[in-house]
């Protein structure tokens, strides 16, 4: 590799990306706005969830009972008179869950036990649903316990859980959807950042022209991937900013691993964003390839959100060929967990397989072209 | 409008779209993969969760608890632990996602009708996940606890849970995740189709021999939108038909109310596509404009996190995206059986959003023409 032609062909790609300033809105104005909106938008922790509260026939007792309900932050109970309208509140609606005591609960409760207490969710969003069940679960936990109090005896659980929770314990959804958007947005702006750039040279035959010339085709790639590589890694730091300054999330791990990580996932989606762009050589099936191929896979794919291992295995196995799979858990680790070696040198070993295998790519496939 | 003069525009979109075979493949191909590969895997329900267990006690209880945790689908037992050191480091280093610790005082305290004690250590780094878990987990135990308190004598609790889904009892994800890939890939193949088709055209230069032909600029962006919606109504049939009977989501609600819908929602999301593609000079614009709004529609429409949890201002910014009238739409015509009277506030905001996005895209085609 010639130092000077290597330096000259960095030095024409920068120009060309300060000429064009789409270039430079993609690498610090686009993570900017998806971290901030993602940040706020994307939220898993249901909060003042509306729930209808049906008493037959109300007492002391069933007050007592919705009480828990109407202190607990997690629900914004209304009262209905009828199990009618509030079946017809949750159909439309307007209530995700109805709790519903039966005329005899009263007297069940207090004589032989075991009153049934109906719960009713909607479960069109199995997952809010489950949450919410976890919620009731939890008041009606904590109202048993009031009540063996209340008559003077231990409550007699046969068996009682402690549970603990490492790494987020006031398990606050936040802090690992953060720096898991991190990996999604970059994934995308690398790939947008150059799944256009060599495919706009071949449409607009200056790639011939670049091919004329003396350089090599290794030349011509490291000169595209250095400017890019620095302009990606200006939004990666901003993103980190913003994910400890802006949404609070805390940094357990060390700066210089974060970078080190961040530096060969982008790599990784920079590679993948010139391999589209040469394999396609037409800018309208590079466009739609690199959209097809980045957001929604490392929005889905990644567990970032959705957990790899209850996916059937033909999915799982699928999963290992997304980067942003090992930067979403590098990320989530290095900011909750802190430098745990066995996880990141994992991660880290697949991002450099990945990252090689597109530019080695990248680097065969101009090479055919070229004959 | 003179429909002879559309009808061959429309021909010749479809021709520039369909000629070339990567592009061929581009708008046919992966739509029907990504429903596929997305539908099994965005899923909120646990699976072969990797535990672990640390088992102190001798006594059958703790054998009987531990045979609940191994027929469980939910879980899968990675390893039985001979002692606590290597807790910490087995959750670490993600081996597995939480330990289950009984402790050697299990047995005994059961039979003298104590409480027993169980210690559940998660890893929270995911903790969506972690908390579902621990969900499960708790019902494991509760199970086991409510049979052993039937069995040894115990005395009952004043008032038990009796709990019901509506409208998807077995609380399966799937369900709800899949009508909602139908949306979001729907939304996709109206952008692919739309977002760079002006665009193309200005770079190549052909647009201006488009403008030196008697049609007049509606009939122009009437002919580019017509493609739109006939490749997204046909690819959103394909979809339908594939999580009606390959993924077996029930259809309870009435055929004319998902197309009306889905009309209309084509109707908004090629009107953003025209205008996008109205307003870029170049292709390189016009990708970043649709990139720049396909992101955020998927995030902000309640595909895979509720629109409640959201702060307030970020809500009302919901009310925008077209794409979260049609998850409402498709859901409430899947699952709950919903007709066109009870959606009718779903059809209006798209009717608006399409005729204020189709009058801009106008506005931008003919500003541009000057």
């Amino acid at each position: 590799m010639n130092r000077q032609r290597l330096r000259g062909l960095i030095r024409k790609e920068a120009l060309q990306i300060l000429r064009d300033p789409s270039s430079i809105a993609i690498a610090f104005i686009m993570p900017f706005v998806l971290l901030l909106l993602f940040g706020y938008g994307v939220s898993l922790d249901a909060r003042h969830v509306p729930i209808a509260l049906v008493a037959a026939h109300p007492t002391a007792q069933t007050s007592g009972f919705f009480s828990g309900f109407q202190q607990s932050p997690y629900f914004r109970p209304r009262a209905y008179a009828d199990i009618g309208a509030a079946r017809q509140a949750l159909m439309s609606g307007r209530v995700d869950a109805i709790i519903w005591l039966r005329s005899d609960f009263t007297r069940r409760a207090l004589s032989g036990g075991s009153a049934p207490i109906g719960v009713i969710a909607n479960g069109v969003n199995a997952n809010n649903a489950r949450i919410i069940e976890g919620y009731v679960q939890g008041v009606w936990a904590s109202w048993l316990a009031a009540q063996a109090r209340e008559r003077g005896e231990s409550l007699v659980v046969p068996v009682d859980v402690r549970s603990r929770v490492w790494f987020n314990p006031a398990l606050r959804s936040h802090d690992y959807l953060v720096p898991g958007l991190i990996a999604v947005v970059m994934t995308l702006i690398g790939a947008l950042l150059t799944a256009l750039v060599v495919a706009r040279e071949w449409e607009r035959g200056t790639m011939e022209a670049l091919i004329a010339s003396p350089a090599t085709i290794a030349e011509i790639l490291v000169g595209k991937l250095v400017p890019y590589f620095f302009l990606g890694m200006g939004g990666m730091g901003l993103t980190v900013v913003m994910a400890v300054v802006v949404f609070a999330v805390p940094l357990v791990g060390s700066l210089w691993v974060l970078f080190l990580c961040a530096a060969l996932f982008l790599l990784t989606a920079l590679g993948m964003g010139l391999l589209i762009s040469t394999i396609a050589r037409n800018q309208f099936v590079a466009g739609m390839i690199a959209l097809v191929t980045t957001y929604l896979p490392a929005f889905i794919l990644s567990g970032f959100i959705f957990d790899i291992h209850s996916m059937p295995w033909p999915i799982r196995i699928l999963t290992h060929i997304i980067a942003a799979r090992y930067f979403v858990s590098t990320l989530q680790t290095l900011f909750l967990a802190g430098d745990v070696w066995p996880v990141i040198a994992r991660n880290m070993a697949a991002l450099a397989v990945i990252a090689v295998f597109f530019l080695v790519a990248v680097a065969r496939i101009s090479h055919k072209r070229l004959d | 409008m003179d429909w002879y003069r559309v009808q061959a525009l429309v021909v010749k979109e479809f021709l520039a779209l369909l000629r070339n075979k990567a592009s061929r493949m581009v708008l046919i191909g992966p739509p029907v993969i990504q429903l596929v590969v997305f539908s099994y895997a965005a899923t909120f329900s646990l699976n072969n969760i990797p535990i672990a267990i640390y088992n102190e006690d001798a006594g059958g209880a703790a054998r009987q608890l531990i045979a609940r945790f191994q027929g469980s689908p939910y879980f899968s037992i990675g390893r039985m632990l001979k002692s606590g050191r290597r807790i910490k480091d087995i959750i670490s280093n993600k081996k597995v996602l939480l330990v289950l610790r009984i402790g050697p005082r299990f047995s005994r305290d059961l039979a003298l009708h104590r409480t027993a004690r169980v210690e559940v250590l998660v890893d929270g780094r995911n903790s969506n996940t972690g908390l579902i878990a621990l969900n499960t987990v708790d019902a494991v135990i509760q199970a086991f606890s409510v049979h052993w308190a039937d069995t040894h004598g115990s005395r009952a609790a004043p008032a038990v849970l009796v709990t019901r889904a509506w409208f998807n009892p077995n609380l399966r994800s799937r369900w709800f995740i899949v009508p909602g890939v139908v949306g979001l890939l729907t939304l996709v193949v109206a952008l692919l189709v739309t977002g760079l088709s002006v665009a193309r055209e200005r770079e190549a230069g052909t647009f201006d021999q488009l403008l030196v032909t008697p049609l007049g600029p509606w009939e122009i962006l009437f002919g580019k939108a017509l493609p739109g919606f006939l490749i997204g109504g046909l690819e959103a049939t394909l979809i339908i038909v594939v999580a009606i009977l390959w993924f077996r989501v029930p259809f309870m609600g009435s055929v004319l109310a998902l197309y009306l819908g889905l009309f209309l929602f084509l109707l908004a999301a090629i009107g953003v596509g025209l205008a996008i593609s109205s307003a870029s000079a170049t292709q390189q614009q016009g990708l970043l404009g649709v990139f720049l709004f396909l992101v955020p529609a998927v995030i902000l429409s309640g595909f895979a996190t509720p629109i409640a949890n959201m702060p307030l201002p970020v809500q009302y910014l919901t009310y925008l995206n077209p794409l979260r009238y049609f998850l409402i739409i498709l859901r409430g015509v899947f699952l709950e059986g919903d007709g066109i009277a009870i959606l009718w506030a779903q059809y209006i905001p798209l009717v608006a959003i399409g005729l204020v996005t189709m009058t801009l895209a106008t506005w931008l085609f003919r500003r541009r023409l000057t």
